[in-house]
C-alpha cells in the first residue's frame, strides 16, 4: 500500500486539487444566481479555463525542457496549430449564420471572393476529423522537426534558436490571407460547438470541466512516462547523452518521442482555449508567448510536473492582475519575476518546500546529534 | 508497434563475434586524420579474445582517437576495423556497436548525475533497448540479482539509493566500469582509469580489471605507469599514430625505440 502511493506520487494531489475545483465552479456558477457572495461569474470560469489550458501547455514544455533538456522556444507553434484545427471546426459550425450568409465557407473566404474551400479544409465540418488533426498536425511537425534536428545532432542554443524560427516563420505564414487562415484576423465570432451554444453557462462549464479532465489525464500521462523506465532513459539524455548512445539507446529517437508527445499535448491545450477565449489568430505563434511558456515552467520548477501547472498559473493570475493595473508594466514584472525566481529558488517553486522541509530536518538531525 | 520497434534490436542482440581464430578485434591498416593532421596513421591491432592489454602513449598519440574509431564515433578515412572475423564495425553506428557487446569507459567519469546508484545500473543492462519496451518495462527479479551482484562487484552495496552525483570521484569511476558490466559486453574498452584515484582505490581498480580479463577483453589506456605495470600482460606502445612497439612490460622498457620516445621524456621529467 505504502509502495502504492510512492508510486503515484503527487498523482492524487493534483487530480484531486482539479475535481474539486471543477465541482466548486460549476456548482456556484450554476446554483447561486448572481449578486449572491457565492455566485462564480461565467467570467471567471472562462478565465479559470484559459489557466488550465495554459497549465497544460506548460506540462509540455515541462516534459521536453525539464525532463529531456530540450529548451523548445517555439511550443506556442504546436499550440496554435492545434488552436487552428479547432478553430476550423468552429468555422463551419457557423454555417449560413455569418456576415454574408454563404453556408458553405466562411466569411473571410467569401470577402476574399474564394468559391470553394481549400483542399486543406476538407473534412474540418466533421468533429471527429478535426480533433484527430488538433494532435496530427503539431506531432507531425513535431516529428518532421525533432527528425531532422535530432538526427543531425544539433542540441542546445542552435536548437533553441531554430524552435524560434520555426514559430515566427508559422506566424509570417499565417498572417498572410492567402493561407486560407483568416490572416491576421484570424479565425473567430464563433457560434456554437458540437451543436450548444458557446455564449451558454452550461457550455462554458462543461468546457471548464472538459479543459481540467485533459488536464488531469495529461498529468496522469505525463507521471506515466517520467516514472517508467523510458523517463529514465530521457532524463539520462539530458544529463549525459553520449552516455546514452554507448550503452546501446538511440537518443535522437528518444528526443523525436518525447517531442511527438509533448507537441499533441501542446495541440490539445490549444484546442481547449480556443472554444473559450473565442478567437485564434497568428499572434499565438509569436516568438514571445513561446518564451513565456518557458517563463511559466522556470518559476514553477522544471523538472516538476506538478511545478509546470503551479507556474502556468501562478504567472497567467498574475499577468492578468497586472495588466488591468499597469499594462505597460507587465513584462518588466514578468522579467522581475523570473530573475527573483531565479536566483532565490533555483528549483522554482516547487522545489521550495521540499528545501525547507529538508533544511528542517537537518536542524533535527542536528540536535539529535547534539 | 512494441513489436515492431523491438524485433530489429533483438537481431542486433543475436550478432556473436566470432572469435574461432582467438582474437576480438581486429583494426587494419586505419588512418583518421583531421585537417591534415593524422590522428591515426595505418594502425594496425589485434586484441585475443580474453586478454588484458594496456595501450601507452604520450599525448596526441592517437590513443582516444582509436577508442573513437572502435565504438563508432569517428569513421576512420581508411582502414579495416571488425569485431571477431565478421562483424564490420565501420557500419555500424554507437548504439550498435554498443548492443553488439563493446563497452567503453570514457577518460572523464560519466554517470547519470541525477539517477540513483541502482537507476545508472538499471539503464545499462542489456536487453531491449527500444522505447516502448522500455515504456513498460517492469524489472525482473533476474535483473534485479544482476544488479545486486554488480553493486558487489564494484563495492557500492551501500550506496545503492544514492545520487549517482553525489558519489566521490573514485566511486564514480567505478559505478561507471560497472556499467558497462551490466552491459555484458565481450570487449571493454577502458580509457584511464586511475586517473584521479588514491593509491588504495588505484590498487582496487586493479584488481577488478585483472578479475574481469578471461571473461571478457579489456583494453586500458592509461598515463600512470606504475599502474600499467602492476595490470599489464602485454602493453603496446602508440607513437604518432601507429603502434611503436609491442610486447610485455620488460620488453618494452627496454625497447631502445620506445625508451627515446616516451619512456624517456617520463624519466627526464
Amino acid at each position: 500500500m505504502a509502495d502504492l502511493f510512492k508510486k503515484l506520487g503527487s498523482l492524487p494531489v493534483v487530480v484531486g486539487c482539479l475535481f474539486i475545483t471543477t465541482l466548486y465552479v460549476s456548482v456556484c456558477n450554476l446554483a447561486f444566481p448572481e449578486g449572491s457572495a457565492l455566485h462564480v461569474s461565467t467570467y471567471t470560469v472562462t478565465l479559470f479555463g484559459k489557466y488550465l489550458c495554459y497549465a497544460l501547455l506548460a506540462l509540455a514544455v515541462d516534459l521536453v525542457w525539464g525532463y529531456c533538456g530540450i529548451l523548445s522556444l517555439g511550443h506556442g507553434a504546436f499550440f496554435a496549430l492545434g488552436g487552428y484545427a479547432m478553430g476550423m471546426y468552429l468555422m463551419r459550425q457557423i454555417g449560413d449564420r455569418g456576415v454574408y450568409g454563404n453556408p458553405e465557407l466562411p466569411d473571410f473566404m467569401v470577402f476574399l471572393n474564394w468559391d470553394a474551400l481549400p483542399w486543406y479544409w476538407a473534412g474540418s465540418d466533421s468533429f471527429i476529423w478535426m480533433m484527430v488533426m488538433v494532435v496530427a498536425a503539431p506531432g507531425l511537425l513535431a516529428y518532421i522537426f525533432g527528425t531532422m534536428a535530432f538526427r543531425s545532432r544539433v542540441s542546445g542554443v542552435y536548437l533553441s534558436i531554430m524552435t524560434q524560427a520555426v514559430t515566427y516563420a508559422l506566424m509570417l505564414a499565417f498572417f498572410r490571407n492567402e493561407m486560407g487562415f483568416g490572416g491576421n484576423n484570424g479565425l473567430t465570432d464563433f457560434k456554437d460547438i458540437l451543436g450548444f451554444s458557446l455564449q451558454s453557462d452550461t457550455t462554458r462549464i462543461a468546457l471548464f470541466a472538459t479543459t481540467a479532465t485533459f488536464l488531469a489525464i495529461g498529468f496522469a500521462v505525463c507521471h506515466f512516462i517520467v516514472n517508467s523506465k523510458m523517463g529514465r532513459v530521457v532524463t539520462a539524455i539530458r544529463d549525459s547523452e553520449n552516455r546514452v548512445r554507448f550503452i546501446g539507446y538511440k537518443p535522437e529517437n528518444y528526443k523525436v518521442w518525447i517531442f511527438v508527445v509533448s507537441a499533441m499535448l501542446a495541440g490539445i491545450a490549444g484546442a481547449l482555449y480556443v472554444p473559450q477565449v473565442g478567437i485564434i489568430n497568428p499572434g499565438e505563434f509569436s516568438p514571445l508567448s513561446s518564451i513565456e511558456m518557458v517563463v511559466w515552467v522556470a518559476i514553477g520548477g522544471r523538472g516538476s510536473l506538478y511545478g509546470a501547472i503551479i507556474g502556468a498559473i501562478v504567472v497567467s493570475y498574475a499577468k492578468t492582475r497586472f495588466t488591468a493595473i499597469m499594462p505597460e508594466a507587465w513584462l518588466y514584472a514578468l522579467g522581475g519575476l523570473f530573475v527573483l525566481v531565479t536566483l532565490l529558488l533555483p528549483k522554482g517553486i516547487a522545489g521550495f518546500f521540499p528545501a525547507i522541509a529538508a533544511r528542517f530536518n537537518q536542524k533535527k538531525l542536528a540536535e539529535v546529534k547534539s | 508497434m512494441s513489436r515492431e520497434a523491438g524485433s530489429p534490436l533483438l537481431e542486433e542482440e543475436n550478432i556473436k563475434p566470432d572469435t574461432r581464430h582467438g582474437v576480438i578485434l581486429y583494426v587494419e591498416d586505419v588512418s583518421v586524420s583531421f585537417d591534415g593532421f593524422k590522428a591515426l596513421n595505418d594502425l594496425s591491432l589485434y586484441i585475443n579474445d580474453g586478454e588484458l592489454r594496456c595501450l601507452i602513449g604520450a599525448n596526441g598519440a592517437g590513443k582516444t582517437t582509436l577508442m573513437d574509431v572502435i565504438t563508432g564515433k569517428t569513421r576512420p578515412d581508411v582502414g579495416k576495423v571488425s569485431f571477431g572475423q565478421q562483424v564490420n564495425l565501420l557500419e555500424m553506428d554507437e548504439a550498435q556497436i554498443a548492443r553488439a557487446g563493446i563497452g567503453r569507459k570514457f577518460q572523464k567519469p560519466t554517470v547519470f548525475e541525477n539517477l540513483t546508484v541502482f537507476e545508472n545500473l538499471e539503464l545499462s543492462l542489456h536487453g531491449d533497448k527500444g522505447i516502448w519496451a522500455n515504456l513498460f518495462h517492469k524489472l525482473s527479479g533476474e535483473q534485479s540479482d544482476e544488479i545486486a551482484q554488480i553493486l558487489h562487484t564494484i563495492g557500492l552495496v551501500g550506496e545503492c539509493n544514492m545520487q549517482a552525483g553525489a558519489l566521490s570521484h573514485g566511486q564514480k569511476q567505478w559505478l561507471e566500469i560497472g556499467m558497462l558490466l551490466a552491459a555484458k559486453p565481450r570487449l571493454l574498452l577502458v580509457d584511464e582509469p586511475v586517473a584521479g584515484m588514491t593509491a588504495q582505490e588505484t590498487e582496487r581498480t586493479a584488481e577488478l580489471l585483472t578479475s574481469l580479463a578471461g571473461d571478457h577483453s579489456v583494453v586500458v589506456v592509461e598515463h600512470d605507469m606504475a599502474f600499467v605495470r602492476s595490470i599489464a600482460r602485454k602493453v603496446t606502445v602508440l607513437h604518432q599514430g601507429s603502434v611503436l612497439a609491442e610486447g610485455s612490460m620488460s620488453e618494452i622498457q627496454s625497447n631502445p625505440e620506445v625508451v627515446r620516445v616516451y619512456l624517456g621524456e617520463e624519466t627526464g621529467e
